[in-house]
């Protein structure tokens, strides 16, 4: 037998051997591409609506697994137990059992897992999703604004802060090295100072960008009738039509109008949680909305997207004067919807208003039937194809 | 990284070590230790346990894993890897304690021992591994950078054949038959018995066997299979099936012996190092460490704990027999030390519990079978006196290849039409649907036509059918 060869540790080995890196990155890609594919279920669970931006959410995955063929959870396995190990004894639930399962690949296990991203990333998943191409911002709505400074190229005066050290240096060598013939036959190389002409100065210049802004205005009839279901499919409407709008202004604002028969601005946490009693005139609240823009988000700073949401019911002899104003909020808006919110099995059909808005014809207005969590996700993107069409029509 | 002890120390440790490994008869590879931290432990185990290894997003799945589980605590990392190779190859965690170190290089030779001289082990060619796991690495590398095939194609067909990778035959100690001799012995079958009155007997009807069948015999290498009937498939494809059949091959032995080959090392570990005269507080602390290695893992199975079990009781048997089990069979004829080498030889785990796990240890253990039951694993059995073969036959169906249903092609131009006919060996034991349905689709996009699948679900025969509509099932 020949000697053991022992090949002791080198860090070295140790910080360029991360192997894995590779298949990691293609692994995160896959979970990713999963996360997309079920984005419509993630988007209808109830904890990532309403959250922070940078708040981490855990989005269950139905992992990337690995089939082969297996033989069913219900077949029985064998374990060692402390020595009393009695029949009928519960020793663990499926829950936790992914350890149980004996020797690797037998079983498959657990395989449902929870990948952590932050919402801002499943954001940018989500409407990478929808595919919109790149829309160019209304002219018009945007105002001007100096951001900070851009670097534009060098010249050789300015101030000592903006000298840039590392070209100066560059071009004292390739000086040093353009004379270097005429001082080569000295025996003593004699000191190379910096000159004047070395000096190298960034160069800045003052950059103007366009500022854009967007408001969004969630409109939301809290009368009776809306209870927490019908709030909740509502409030995951506005997230996702807010986060939208953030992904595309600099500067979003958001207001929220609630009204029965009367509107009132509120704020977020009023808006969601309480509830009025009474009767509905939509009208209120549009009239409420066009109110809010001319004080405070006129038409040709602000890109305006308003969404309405109701379960239909209004005073009949409110419709006319609803129509009217609904269209006067089309011609300012980029985009306005109309969400009739009527989950399955609440019971009650009340009147429809869908019909009722069929007659507006603008091209970025859109309503639409809300029946279930399910709903949100489809129809958003409904709503959102709106916006495409009503955009290549202004130009 | 700091550590109390130096190579010169584990040098030392080593050749007394060794001393021991020769005065007790193994006879081992040449062996290689490597020292890493634990960073390097979990690549290698994500590859396992390879130095080089074709990438997977597979492997980086199983790293995430591995480190998860790792950092949270759950599990902590093995003392040591060994690999199949010649010269063999460990690794040692270089955090650990010299103790520890001592244990671990002894175990390691229990296992290089064992790789060596196990019949399961003949046709792994140790020599080369190392080289041909490189070799296969480089080649997938150039698949994936050749602009003519890339990423995504060679993943398809990664995927695909992983799912299928131990679908293969189980006696490897049997020569495959080459197709010629199929042939011969598709005939010899046919042909009549011999019938010593057969002048007054009406003469036997033969019937000619159809020997174009293609496969003549029901064939369980189904990548194989595949490579060889699929004539559409691009030479690189091709060569991904193999590849991963050959990855399969290597590490099939070690699936069938994990219970005897850790059993054995920790035989050994614990047999030289108490032969060593280590220092007392040296031995004080193998023996906590020793324990733990061996301890029996609460409702589940730690192959080191059953197999160090089952590895001693063998030794007692021959070496001190109780007289219930002269009288039952007969008086030893070789010392116990003889046996415990004609055992790690010839045999494999499924064989080695069905052979040596007695009554009397299984209820030792405590060994039990569980159930679910709704969302709770709840314990059917336990090795009493009427279950305990109930127990163990349970256990022998979760053991090594055991645990991987046995699928088999049966006709490779079925209905005429080049459809794949499989059937599934049923042995009471039902697939799981949602993985049935993924892996017949693998299947259906290597084959490139529809594939059935005659099983059994619940009570009924079934056939399941996979082609380009999706995944369908027939009651038969």
């Amino acid at each position: 037998m020949t000697d053991t060869v022992f090949r002791p540790y080198s860090e070295s080995d140790a910080l360029r051997s991360d192997r894995s890196a590779g298949d990691r990155v293609r692994h995160r890609q896959k979970v990713r591409d999963a996360i997309r594919e079920n984005i419509s279920d993630i988007v209808a669970e109830e904890s990532i609506i309403g959250q922070s931006r940078d708040k981490i959410v855990k989005v269950p995955i139905r992992g990337i697994r690995e089939y082969r063929f297996v033989y069913g959870e219900d077949e029985p396995g064998v374990g060692a137990g402390d020595g009393e190990t009695k029949p009928g004894q519960v020793i663990s639930t499926s829950d936790e059992g992914e350890g149980q399962a004996g020797t690797a690949g037998d079983r498959p296990g657990i395989d449902y897992y929870e990948t952590e991203i932050t919402l801002e990333e499943l954001v940018d998943i989500m409407f990478e999703d929808l595919a919109l191409p790149d829309m160019e911002r209304k002219k018009l709505r945007e105002i001007p604004e100096e951001s900070a400074r851009k670097r534009k190229g060098f010249r050789k005066v300015g101030i000592r802060v903006h000298l840039d050290k590392k070209r100066t240096a560059i071009s004292r060598i390739r000086r040093k090295v353009a004379t270097q013939k005429a001082i080569s036959d000295e025996d003593e190389a004699p000191r190379f100072p910096f000159h004047r002409d070395d000096l190298k100065y960034r160069r800045l210049v003052r950059d103007i960008r366009m500022q854009s802004n967007a408001v969004v205005l969630c409109i939301m009839d809290t009368s009776g009738s809306m209870d927490t279901m019908k709030k909740y499919l509502a409030r995951s409407f506005f997230f996702l039509l807010y986060q939208f709008v953030r992904t595309r202004y600099n500067n979003v604002d958001v207001v929220f109008i609630a009204h029965h028969t009367e509107a009132r601005e509120v704020s977020e946490e009023e808006f969601f949680t309480k509830g009025e009693s009474g009767g509905t005139m939509i009208s209120s609240g549009y009239h409420k909305a066009l109110e809010i823009i001319e004080e405070r988000y006129h038409p040709s700073l602000w890109n305006i997207y308003a969404f309405h949401c109701s379960d239909g019911d209004n005073w009949s002899h409110d419709n006319a004067a609803t129509l009217k104003s609904a269209r006067a909020l089309c011609e300012i808006s980029n985009l306005f919807g109309y969400g009739e919110i009527k989950p399955l099995n609440s019971g009650y059909y009340g009147e429809s208003l869908l019909k009722f808005f069929e007659k507006i014809k603008a091209t970025n207005f859109q309503a639409l039937l809300i029946e279930g969590k399910n709903d949100i996700w489809p129809s958003f993107k409904t709503f959102l194809s709106h916006e495409q069409v009503a955009e290549t029509a202004t130009y | 990284m700091p550590s109390s002890w130096t190579i010169k120390d584990l040098e030392h440790w080593d050749a007394k070590i060794r001393e021991k490994v020769e005065e007790f008869g193994l006879s081992c590879f040449p062996q290689e230790f490597a020292v890493c931290d634990h960073e390097q432990m979990l690549g290698y185990m994500a590859y396992q346990g390879m130095p080089a290894h074709y990438p997977h997003w597979s492997y980086g799945k199983s790293y995430e894993k591995l480190k998860t589980l790792y950092n949270y605590g759950v599990t902590g990392l093995p003392y040591e890897m060994v690999i199949n190779a010649n010269p063999a190859l460990a690794y040692l965690m270089g955090a650990n304690s010299l103790c520890l170190q001592i244990l671990t290089i002894a175990h390691v030779y229990g296992h290089n021992d064992f790789f060596r001289n196990n019949f399961m082990f003949r046709d792994t060619r140790p020599e080369l591994a190392l080289s041909q796991f490189k070799l296969r690495a480089d080649r997938v590398r150039r698949y994936v950078e050749d602009p003519s095939i890339g990423l995504q194609q060679v993943e398809e067909v990664l995927d695909a054949a992983h799912a299928l990778s131990l679908q293969c035959r189980r006696d490897t100690a049997i020569r495959k038959l080459s197709q010629e001799e199929q042939q011969t012995q598709a005939l010899a079958a046919a042909e009549p018995p011999h019938d010593p009155f057969a002048s007054i007997h009406k003469p036997q009807q033969y019937e000619a066997p159809d020997l174009h069948k293609v496969p003549l015999e029901p064939e369980a290498d189904i990548l194989l299979f595949i490579a060889e009937h699929n004539r559409y498939l691009a030479e690189w494809q091709k060569d991904l099936l193999h590849m991963v059949h050959e990855d399969a091959q290597y590490f099939i032995p070690q699936i069938e012996t994990k219970i005897m080959n850790e059993g054995w090392a920790s035989y050994w570990h614990h047999k030289i190092v108490n032969s060593l005269d280590l220092p007392e507080n040296l031995h004080l602390e193998f023996l906590v460490h020793h324990n733990q290695v061996i301890s029996p893992h609460r409702g589940s199975l730690n192959p080191y704990h059953v197999g160090f079990n089952i590895w001693h009781d063998i030794q007692r048997h021959y070496d001190e027999p109780t007289d219930e089990e002269i009288a039952q069979y007969g008086a030893p004829e070789k010392s116990g030390m003889d046996k415990l080498f004609e055992v790690r030889e010839t045999d494999r785990d499924i064989s080695f519990l069905r052979r040596f796990l007695t009554e009397r240890l299984m209820r030792e253990m405590d060994l039990f079978e569980y159930q679910r039951k709704g969302s709770r694993y709840v314990v059917s059995h336990v090795s009493d006196e009427e279950h305990w073969q109930t127990v163990k036959e349970t256990l022998l169906h979760n053991t090594g290849m055991a645990t991987v249903p046995m699928i088999r092609i049966i006709d490779a131009d079925h209905e005429h039409n080049r459809v794949l006919l499989l059937e599934h060996e049923h042995d009471g034991r039902g697939l799981h649907p949602e993985y049935v349905e993924k892996t017949l689709g693998y299947i259906y996009r290597l084959w490139g036509r529809k594939v059935l699948l005659q099983t059994v679900v619940g009570d009924k025969p079934v056939t399941l059918s996979y082609d380009h509509a999706g995944f369908g099932r027939r009651e038969d």
